[in-house]
């Protein structure tokens, strides 16, 4: 990956296109491939509207894996922009929606619902975990703004790490005193695109789309963000304002796909690093980079995911870690990522 | 320069000549650390004298000493109080220092060692004890202890290119640690629900579950390690204007980081091993003591002791307030945020480096 540094302007925009292409064969591939086998002929046939497999088959593919394709699509592309988001607000290489407690505020409530309401459907785990991420968020952003300076990268890092261990600490109470919100958090907590239909990619791809607009527009912003908060307002920057859209930003694409999916947090973590090793610092690139790179790693982990345990599974969030860790160690071994 | 207004305690912070401020700063941190290690010791004893049942101080005390006791007290109060006593004092001691070094070390506030990667080392070596070998009482332990120390040496391979550098370490850490979360998920969504629950229990820690042995090698390790941390941590202040700088001031640079984490590395996994991996002690303690003694100089003592309090009280609330008796990991959380959120609202500019 050396040589992609010296990449600039033109050579950036080609790799982007690369990358759609490449991501474009992942989608492809997701279709085509499950415990079930299907020849690739009936899925292009499929796809294409002209039928031809049999019911079973159209069945499988239409309701099944194409949303689910979809929903890794969505997902990773709001995973992937939620983390650099948080890196760039934070100044932090270490911010991920994992770290900051959203996911956290996430559980939380998705337990609380199961152990006090007694849900246990994934279309009502949406909402909860809605609100569990926009509690959090609301939680970390006032409890920085607290004290004379406001809310400055370190208070939110902190912030964050406290909002982030209070949550745990009563997901885990619920869990340790309720036996049946144990069971039912065990899977959710694992993160998986497996399962989830129409109705719940319905249900999140309004707030991703709008959350993905509102990111890929902070770009300048970010980059006066990350030379400080004095020349940023030298800049002209607003600061508190720009910091404030920037973590609403966050909320609803970390909102939508922890709701959508369980927390898989380990993914807006990788992605701005990959992002920056390959075209620097600035944010105009890193972002449209996050957005193409999340959800091709995410894609290519539950493609993995329905390869090796055929014909049963591994959940997404067991493959990014045990896969994607190696590969992040070895971005981090290989090149100085430190720059921020 | 409208910090010279706020108090007189905090104007000690300002830059005056070295023979002028060397005194009170140390009068401070003698008297914060005194301080301390009193709270210490009275949580320590109403942890021995308010256990399954109410003892009055006086009896604690006469058992504690062996001077005219009698067995029936003795036995609650040595058998079944002073191993959670002790194990809550050794362990949050242990993980307070630990975070210390490593916050001071990599110069974050976030680089606690269950946030950089030691402690699921530990986590995923005894959730593989429990749920696939199905071992027990100190097995776990034993399995735990090796964990930690294999998690955070292949850390540390990995990170190792010429030197050690902060951030990577800590990515890496982070890397390593999420290869095992993968693990400790897989294994617990797969397990009896029984036995995801035992695991669970594990994961969350608890200071009353650990035996003697443990205790002994746990308090053998902080009495040889603290005053090497205190050595340690003196050259520390060196590094902290930048390696050049400080091997042109004579410190022998990898040399004292190789040294620091070898000892964080040691008290997570040993107390670890006697209490499971207590979220958060680690994460909160420094600040903390940093906040109180005013100055980010020693202060070795006084973050072990932060850390005896977090564990101490958070049992106390876990075993005596809450309508569930839960494990004390549960509480550590809930009592270490408060202190977090007090020390985020008093925090002036540059109180805190990032």
């Amino acid at each position: 990956m050396a040589f992609a540094a010296t990449l600039r302007g033109r050579g950036l925009a080609a790799g982007l296109v690369a990358l759609a292409a490449l991501l474009a064969l992942l989608c492809v591939a997701s279709i085509a491939v499950g415990s079930r086998s299907i020849d690739f002929a009936t899925v292009v046939s499929t796809l294409t509207g002209e039928g031809g497999g049999t019911d079973t088959e159209t069945a499988v593919i239409n309701d099944i894996r194409v949303p689910r394709t979809l929903l890794g699509l969505l997902v990773g592309a709001a995973l992937g922009l939620a983390g650099t988001l948080l890196q760039g607000v934070t100044r932090n290489p270490l911010a991920d929606p994992g770290i900051m407690g959203l996911s956290a505020g996430a559980s939380a409530f998705v337990v609380l619902g199961v152990a006090l309401l007694d849900i246990r459907q994934l279309t009502a785990y949406v909402w909860l975990a809605f609100a569990g991420t926009a509690a959090a968020a609301v939680l970390v952003y006032a409890i920085a703004s607290m004290g004379r300076d406001g809310p400055t990268p370190v208070k939110l890092a902190l912030a964050g790490a406290a909002v982030a261990a209070g949550m745990w600490s009563l997901t885990t109470g619920v869990v340790m005193s309720d036996l049946d919100a144990l069971n039912e958090m065990r899977f959710w907590q694992v993160g998986s695109l497996a399962g989830r239909n129409f109705p719940v990619l319905e249900q999140v791809a309004p707030f991703i789309l709008v959350g993905v607009a509102l990111a890929l527009a902070c770009g300048r912003s970010l980059n006066a963000l990350a030379l400080g908060d004095e020349s940023a307002r030298a800049l002209g920057q607003r600061v508190t304002l720009t910091r404030v859209g920037i973590l609403a930003a966050v909320t609803i694409l970390c909102g939508a796909a922890t709701a959508a999916c369980g927390p898989i947090v380990f993914l807006g973590l990788l992605v701005p690093h990959m992002a920056r090793a390959i075209c620097g610092p600035d944010y105009r690139w890193i972002l449209p980079y996050s957005v193409v790179l999340a959800p091709i790693v995410l894609l290519a982990a539950d493609v993995i995911g329905r390869f090796v345990m055929s014909p049963g599974e591994l959940e997404v969030g067991v493959v990014l870690g045990v896969v994607g860790a190696p590969f992040f160690v070895a971005l981090v071994r290989y090149r100085d990522l430190a720059e921020l | 320069m409208d910090e010279i207004r706020t108090s007189g305690a905090r104007a000690l912070a300002l830059p005056r000549p070295a023979f002028a401020i060397a005194r009170p700063r140390l009068r401070r941190a003698a008297l914060v650390t005194g301080a301390l290690g009193a709270v210490t010791a009275a949580l320590f004893l109403a942890t021995l004298s308010v256990g399954s049942a109410y003892i009055p101080l006086p009896d604690v005390l006469r058992s504690l000493s062996g001077v005219g006791s009698n067995p029936g007290l003795d036995f609650l109060v040595l058998d079944l109080q002073l191993p959670v006593a002790l194990s809550a004092v050794l362990a949050g001691g242990a993980f307070g220092l630990a975070g210390a070094i490593f916050q001071r070390l990599l110069q974050n506030p976030l680089a606690a060692p269950d946030l950089i990667g030691i402690s699921y080392g530990a986590s995923a070596a005894a959730v593989f004890a429990i749920l696939i070998l199905n071992l027990t009482g100190l097995a776990i332990s034993g399995a735990a202890l090796i964990g930690a120390l294999a998690g955070a040496g292949l850390i540390y391979a990995l990170a190792w290119r010429g030197g050690i550098s902060g951030y990577r370490l800590i990515l890496i850490g982070i890397g390593v640690s999420q290869f095992l979360l993968g693990v400790v998920l897989y294994l617990t969504a797969r397990a009896e629900l029984h036995d995801a629950r035992e695991a669970m229990h594990w994961l969350v820690g608890s200071a009353g579950r650990a035996d003697w042995t443990e205790m002994y090698v746990l308090a053998g390790g902080l009495c040889l390690l603290v005053p090497v941390a205190w050595a340690l941590m003196r050259s520390l202040r060196a590094l902290e204007l930048g390696d050049d700088a400080a091997r042109a001031l004579g410190a022998r640079v990898e040399t004292v980081r190789l040294g620091l984490i070898a000892v964080g590395v040691t008290l997570v996994a040993l107390a670890t091993a006697v209490a499971g991996p207590l979220s958060f002690v680690g994460l909160v303690a420094w600040p903390v003591a940093r906040r109180l003694l005013g100055s980010g100089e020693g202060g070795v003592l006084a973050v072990s002791f932060v850390g005896a309090i977090i564990v101490l009280t958070a049992d106390l609330i876990s075993q005596q307030l809450l309508p569930v008796a839960l494990p004390t990991g549960v509480v550590t959380g809930a009592v270490g945020a408060p202190y977090l959120l007090w020390l985020l609202a008093t925090m002036n500019r540059g109180g805190i480096r990032g």
